[in-house]
């Protein structure tokens, strides 16, 4: 009986494998994990949990992630092999084809009521920054709304590149500064030539003469009208004054 | 629910190698140690958020723990494994630890495949007793079953184990 009791014991004195509870705190959503894929955008530090991505980067290197996830997340980051259909489900989140979940605890219920609205803009389109205010019930927050997207934690993902200034122009980008915003617009379809002409211009409506509906520059519908029925505004009471009604997809105003 | 979290992460610090030995242990392999002892926590995870404060402060962690992972083993061999893994699903890297040198794993894995073929009932008894060093009347209350049963449990587990320690068949 000895022999075999001392022989247990040491069955018991086992060692956890190296990492194993930082594994068990990212299973419980208490840890997230990330892994850095090679997307549209170049390598991109995606760290994600059980509720959805949360949080993306493109950082230089994985110690520079994890100081920035630190101070933004404040959670722990285990780095792991991603689960094999993770890195065409970000393909397919950045290309448009799909709706990642995403996991925006930690953040002010403003802030996130923000990051959800931005969600909804289509890819190839852009918005002002009081458009996003005025759509979650704030609409004199439009500073506020700027400083939620510029620390949006998942950028590209959750599109704050698709917000830009109610003059027209493209305003600044805490994804990598407004060259970056630029380049992401482009390749998203967003004819920025066309975009910042109307804004020097000081037009913000592009209205359509057969349907007397008015839209943002960029939104899908009235597209199809030929040049010489379009018409521009300046302002929605410049629009309303020529009898147009705001375009229900984009919703320029409020109808 | 931030007490809970660091209530949690104070047990999975202190009970990870207890739980995964014992894991390993019931098991008789490493790769499922390391999924039952991962269950375990993530059970003991979902019951600690439901859990009155008061409930938590007195919990008996070692025995409470005890508990969940004799019964994820035996849900596992019944073959009703819960789905843990959503969005994060990587397999572990299964090196040895840094303290225990190749033949004493090899030797360690050889043991835990011996344990592992007693019948459950025994080995559960033997492995809570013996591996786990709990006294009977943890073993009795991890195991919802009597003290007397457990005693008897392990007496017989144990003669099994000797039984293929010294006999002649290597059955």
């Amino acid at each position: 009986m000895a022999t075999a009791m001392i022989d247990l014991k040491r069955l018991g004195d086992v060692k956890a494998p190296a990492g194993f509870a930082d594994r068990v705190l990212a299973q419980a959503g208490m840890a997230d994990s990330y892994a850095v894929f090679d997307t549209v955008l170049g390598p991109v530090y995606v760290a994600w949990n059980r509720l959805g991505v949360s949080a993306a980067m493109r950082s230089k290197s994985s110690a520079e992630f994890r100081a920035w996830f630190h101070k933004e997340v404040g959670r722990r980051l285990v780095l792991v092999d991603p689960p094999a259909d993770l890195a065409a489900k970000i393909q397919d989140q950045l290309e448009g084809a799909r709706r990642l979940r995403f996991d925006l605890r930690g953040l002010t219920p403003f802030s996130q009521a923000v990051l959800r609205k931005t969600l909804e803009i289509p890819r190839g389109q852009v918005r002002p920054y009081g458009w996003i205010a005025r759509e979650i019930g704030h609409p004199a927050a439009v500073r506020a709304v700027g400083t939620a997207l510029a620390n949006n934690p998942i950028p590209y993902f959750i599109p704050c590149h698709r917000v830009i200034r109610s003059d027209g122009l493209i305003g600044n980008y805490g994804g990598g500064g407004p060259e970056a915003k630029k380049n992401i617009l482009t390749l998203e379809g967003v004819q920025l030539r066309r975009l910042q002409e109307l804004a020097h211009a000081g037009f913000r409506y592009e209205g359509v003469r057969s349907t007397k509906v008015f839209c943002f520059p960029t939104c899908y519908h009235g597209r199809m009208a030929k040049e010489r029925n379009i018409v521009h505004f300046h302002s929605e009471q410049e629009a309303y004054a020529a009898g147009y009604r705001p375009c229900k997809h984009c919703r320029p105003a409020v109808a | 629910m931030e007490g809970t979290e660091r209530v949690f992460e104070r047990l999975v610090n202190e009970h990870q190698h207890r739980i995964y030995a014992l894991g390993l242990a019931l098991t008789g392999n490493r790769h499922d140690a390391e999924e039952v002892a991962q269950d375990t926590f993530l059970r003991a995870y979902r019951a600690l958020a439901t859990y009155p404060p008061e409930r938590v402060r007195d919990l008996k962690q070692k025995a409470w723990l005890h508990r969940i992972a004799v019964n994820v083993v035996r849900n596992r061999v019944r073959g009703v494994r819960p789905r843990l893994v959503e969005l994060n699903g990587s397999e572990p890297a299964l090196g040895p630890g840094p303290e225990e040198d190749v033949m004493r794993k090899a030797e360690i894995d050889e043991l835990a495949a011996r344990v592992a073929c007693l019948p459950a009932r025994y080995r559960e008894a033997v492995v809570l007793r013996h591996v786990q060093e709990l006294s009977y009347a943890e073993v009795a209350d991890a195991l919802g079953q009597p003290v007397g049963t457990v005693k008897a449990n392990v007496h017989r587990g144990l003669k099994l184990l000797r039984g293929e320690t010294h006999g002649d068949g290597d059955d």
